[in-house]
């Protein structure tokens, strides 16, 4: 292995520079100072050298060594990546815990993976069969969840000289090649170059979040990317956890980039207690935490949604649908700009880089849904959700307007309704979905023929409110038409039932289509109803004490299985009770 | 290391609280210094930047008076350490952790770095319990938790100092035995910190309470380090000696113009309205030092106050704070002109750790559905009280009406309490009698207590 060292030249914030080493290559770790921490070349000058250092640089001193071997920085991929929690450079936390205690010590050294470890092993080749890259040899069950697929790397071909039957580690290879190579259990992958795929696939599933206003209104295709602006206290992080708990998907990558170690502590203690909804079984099973927050060293909050979404496409690659969630992007973006200043770079808008679109691009774009390489016809996805923290909750800034070129879909959070305790505060008028004609097929087929016009009419629903709002700033409430008063009141419903969804309300946290379905048939029957009794006479006071109001706005807490019964019910009783108030 | 004193008479710049050094052949990031000034009393420096042989260190008591050519720069090997011990309960020290009154240096147990270590994600031990401070709008609306960090936002002249006082003294019953205080306080007034000197004092809650005080007239970028001296001191009680330690940190405004001074002083690119661009991770290494262990006894909880310049929220000092705490306590200028005290804007507070130190068990079954029902009642109410200055009070309708009183006795009986400890349940009956006048009453459960 080469190897070249050099002397500490000099020390700022993150960055170290470095003078003497010669031949040195861009984006290969180095090991800096008596601590050996860890960094990467990020400039190359002359005789100078940029490291940004994923550690705490507090205490270098001027001329001592660094050591580079000229390897890019990578992650370990294979089993033990589920239920596991690393830091931005995948440092996995809980083995520090063992080894430091309560606090991260600087320099602390341990592999990602427990690579001695013992898997059970089921080959699905055998000796003499040639394989190429993506080719599965063999299943390791990860967890009770998830059958890892062990696959030929990109880059890797040949026939099969020989392959293990039973138990693998990391300590030799779990198949040899006729040419000698070895294919190992575990792989290592530079974190800023994507993993390789046949082709890229369009949108036509939905991902399923469970959440009625994402789901029916905006939705987010499996493979599509959405945003999540939100000034602070609007629920970002709480959307990012509910889907983390209730998405329908196979694997959740959850990136704590740059947030609170609180927040952490709660997905730990409550993820091996929760189930996913789709397989009653833990949802830590299911999910890989990359943490690094916000006093963790800035240049690890950097890699982190590198190292989060490499780990996404190993799993995509074996063909499952993964969802990679990211709180906060705007957090990585300033580790960025942090850097980039100490580089004395010449900033571009609010002191952000120039090129800070184009490498949050090279994020985004890893999304997707896509055959993958190999055999077996694999098709794997990731989707990624990711939540803007704009300063004042200006949208204008550049991390928001950056993101919004690569969204499919924006859930623009209202600290309005934040104070007003409606959540999720999604802004239905401000946000959009990109994909809702690509999906119209799906919902017409899957949940119901009228499931998008339904949709259609709870858009100019709420789209009328807010007209009516401005109105009523001026003539009053009591001067509206009554039909118009109907409109006001339907939205109202629409808004306390429909919208609103409470994470806190075990039997509403998570609801099928189904159940989103006929929530909507419902409030339009009545709707459809009243409307028709005002025509015919009746007062608007009338219908509006009537008790099937209270029953709507409750019909949140009728748990999936419910459902369509319990709306069939409600919806007779409406078109009962209406028609006696015409009999009277 | 060389053992040989290294004393550089090589000062080339002195700008503003920045002092450059040139042909500097050691040292390290971090690394304090002395500054001698013939003539004069000597200073305390830190490096902040090496790069070639020159080296840019932050000068405490600043530049003013310092000849570039006698003065020298004497690296101490050392980083910024405080000696910590339970002797320090009772005592007041000044910004950088020297005594101020009159009594003798302690004799430290330990010393230990002010920049201190990052909790590892995986050993923070998950908050969930309720600390009751005796205030309606904290602990029915938006309820403490140890290890929780939420700060007062204030407003110039308002009463945040005499709440975070109430809210210690309150708290203190609960906590009992293992309780402790640290105050960290940053360019207050000489009448502010003899204000918290005597109410501690009189609340006797100064033999438990350890006080840094750096006054307007200190230091300003003695102000740097005070909160993580503080910080440092709790987690020496919290995690050694198994204290719930309540810190709070008053005025971070105070703080943040000083890290805006050394920004400024590098010729640093500027952030939002100059503040460095570095000021949220800067902010958050402070913040997030609060927390409890896995396996620990101790916790330290942190409330920091802040005055928003203009009572604007979106400041970036606010906004930046927002964004890393757990919630906040906004103060607000209209109450507190009505007279109403503690003056909380409840609309725009929150507790996000409120859900963990709740319900049953812990307050009472329902109590979350209580605080959203009166956020819902009031919030609609403050839309009514909108729309009256608008169409007048005749284009409302008998519905309004009601939310428009329910939120005028709410504010005069749920919020003003004035200085009257409530317990729990009498703050969650208070809640549930405001209630009954309006809709919102049939969406909570008939609570019981449990
Ligand atoms: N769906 C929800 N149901 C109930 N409460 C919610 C919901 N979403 C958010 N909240 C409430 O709002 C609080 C703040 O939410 P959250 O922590 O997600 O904000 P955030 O946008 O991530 O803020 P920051 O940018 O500061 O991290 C939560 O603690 C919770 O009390
Ligand atoms: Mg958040």
């Amino acid at each position: 292995m080469k190897e070249i060292r050099g002397r500490i030249y000099g020390v700022a914030g993150p960055t170290v520079v470095v003078k003497g080493m010669e031949g040195p290559t861009m984006n290969t770790v180095c090991l800096v100072g008596k601590d050996g921490l860890l960094g990467e070349i990020i400039r190359i000058k002359d005789e100078l050298v940029t490291l940004q250092v994923y550690e705490d640089t507090g205490g270098l001193s001027l001329n001592e060594e660094v050591v580079s071997h000229a390897l890019p920085l990578s992650v370990k991929l294979g089993p033990g990546l589920l239920t596991n929690i690393f830091d931005g450079i995948q440092r996995p936390l809980r083995k520090i815990r063992e080894l430091t205690g309560g606090f991260i010590s600087k320099g602390v050294k341990t592999p990602a993976l427990d690579l001695e470890r013992v898997w059970g092993f089921e080959p699905l080749k055998k000796a003499g069969e040639s394989v190429s890259p993506g080719d599965v040899l063999g299943v390791v069950q990860e967890t009770a969840r998830i059958a890892l697929k062990i696959m030929v790397p990109p880059g890797v071909s040949g026939v099969i000289k020989e392959i293990k039957g039973d138990g693998v580690s990391g300590s030799e290879p779990v198949c040899v090649l006729e040419d000698g190579t070895g294919i190992d259990l575990y792989q290592d992958w530079p974190v800023r170059m994507p993993r390789p795929f046949q082709y890229k696939l369009p949108p036509e599933v939905p991902f399923k979040t469970g959440q009625r206003v994402f789901d029916t209104l905006l939705p987010v295709a499996e493979g599509g990317t959405a945003i999540v602006p939100g000034g602070f206290g609007t629920g970002k992080t709480v959307v990012e956890q509910t889907i983390a708990k209730y998405a329908t998907c196979d694997i959740v990558i959850y990136v704590g980039c740059g947030e609170r170690g609180n927040e952490m502590s709660e997905i730990l203690t409550d993820f091996p207690e929760l189930k996913d909804p789709s397989t009653n079984l833990p949802l830590s099973l299911r999910t890989v935490i990359v943490v690094n927050t916000s006093n963790m060293p800035v240049a690890a909050r950097e890699a982190s949604i590198f190292t989060g979404i490499t780990i996404a496409e190993y799993y995509r690659d074996m063909g499952y649908s993964v969802a990679l969630l990211a709180d906060s992007i705007s957090r990585w973006a300033e580790a960025l700009r942090e850097i980039s200043s100490r580089l004395e770079e010449m900033p571009g808008e609010e002191g952000f880089p120039p090129y800070l679109a184009t490498n949050l691009g090279g994020f985004y774009e890893r999304s997707g849904r896509v055959k993958c390489l190999g055999d077996g016809e694999r098709t794997g996805s990731i989707t990624v959700i990711s939540a803007v923290s704009p300063p004042g909750g200006d949208f204008s800034e550049p991390v928001t307007q950056a993101s919004l070129r690569f969204a499919g879909s924006l859930w623009a959070l209202d600290p309005d309704l934040a104070y007003r305790r409606h959540f999720p505060a999604v802004n239905w008028l401000a946000s959009f979905s990109l994909y809702h004609s690509e999906l119209s097929g799906w919902f017409r087929d899957e949940i119901a023929p009228d499931m998008m016009d339904l949709r259609g009419r709870l858009y100019s629903l709420l789209q009328r409110q807010t007209e009516l709002k401005d109105i009523i700033q001026i003539i009053g409430v009591e001067a509206l038409q009554e039909s118009d008063r109907l409109t006001l009141e339907v939205a109202n419903m629409a808004r306390e039932s429909f919208l609103k969804q409470s994470v806190f309300n075990e039997s509403d946290a998570f609801n099928t289509y189904e159940k989103q379905y006929w929530m909507l048939k419902t409030i339009f029957s009545f709707m459809d109803a009243a409307a028709s009794a005002l025509k015919r006479g009746v007062f608007i006071e009338t219908l509006l004490e009537s008790p099937l109001r209270t029953r709507i706005i409750k019909m949140q807490n009728t748990p999936n299985e419910g459902y369509p019964k319990a709306a069939e019910e409600l919806i007779a009783a409406i078109e009962n009770e209406f028609s006696m108030i015409e009999e009277k | 290391m060389d053992l040989i004193t290294r004393e550089y008479r090589t000062v080339t710049t002195l700008s503003g609280p920045l002092l450059f050094a040139g042909k500097i052949s050691g040292g390290s990031l971090g690394e304090m210094c002395v500054i001698n000034v013939p003539g004069g009393k000597k200073r305390t420096g830190q490096i902040l930047q090496l790069m070639g042989d020159y080296a840019i260190v932050q000068v405490l008591q600043g530049t003013s008076g310092i000849d570039s050519d006698a003065a020298s720069v004497v690296p101490t090997g050392e980083t910024a350490k405080i000696g910590v011990s339970t002797d320090a309960f009772g005592r007041v020290f000044n910004g950088f952790g020297e005594p101020i009154d009159s009594l003798p240096h302690i004799i430290p147990a330990r010393y230990m770095e002010l920049t201190g270590l990052p909790m590892n994600p995986a050993s923070r031990q998950k908050p969930d319990f309720f600390i009751q401070t005796g205030i309606s709008a904290i602990d029915g609306l938006n309820t403490l938790v140890r290890g929780q960090k939420l700060p007062i936002f204030s407003g110039a002249g308002l009463p945040a100092n005499e709440l975070a006082l109430q809210i210690v003294r309150q708290a203190k019953v609960a906590e009992a035995e293992s309780f402790a205080v640290i105050l960290g306080a940053m360019g207050i007034t000489s009448r502010e910190a003899f204000f918290f000197r005597r109410a501690l004092k009189e609340t006797g809650a100064m033999e438990r309470t350890i006080a840094f005080i750096n006054e307007v007239s200190d230091p300003a970028i003695e102000r740097l380090f005070t909160p993580r001296i503080a910080l440092t001191t709790a987690e020496y009680l919290a995690f050694d000696k198994g204290y719930h330690v309540m810190v709070v940190l008053t005025d971070m405004t105070a703080y943040c113009d000083s890290l805006r001074e050394i920004g400024s002083a590098r010729e640093e690119i500027p952030g939002r309205r100059s503040y460095p661009g570095y000021m949220y991770t800067d902010l958050a290494s402070i913040y997030e030092r609060a927390g409890r262990l896995k396996g620990g006894t101790g916790s330290i909880t942190l409330m920091p106050i802040l005055t928003m310049p203009d009572d604007d929220i979106t400041h970036p000092i606010p906004d930046l704070s927002g964004y890393i705490t757990e919630g906040q306590i906004v103060l607000s200028r209209s109450l507190n002109r009505k007279g109403i005290y503690p003056p909380i804007d409840v609309l725009p507070c929150l507790s996000r750790l409120m859900n963990l130190g709740i319900g049953k068990g812990k307050t009472r079954d329902g109590h979350r559905k209580l605080a959203d029902a009166l956020y819902s009642a009031y919030a609609r109410g403050i839309d009514v009280r909108r729309l009256v200055t608008i169409v007048g009070e005749e284009g409302l309708t008998e519905l309004d009406r009601k939310y428009l009183a329910f939120s005028d006795e709410f504010e005069r009986r749920f919020i003003g309490q004035g200085l009257e400890e409530r317990s729990i349940d009498a703050t969650l009956d208070l809640g549930v009698e405001l209630l009954n006048t309006v809709p919102e009453r049939e969406l909570i459960p008939t609570t019981r207590k449990g």
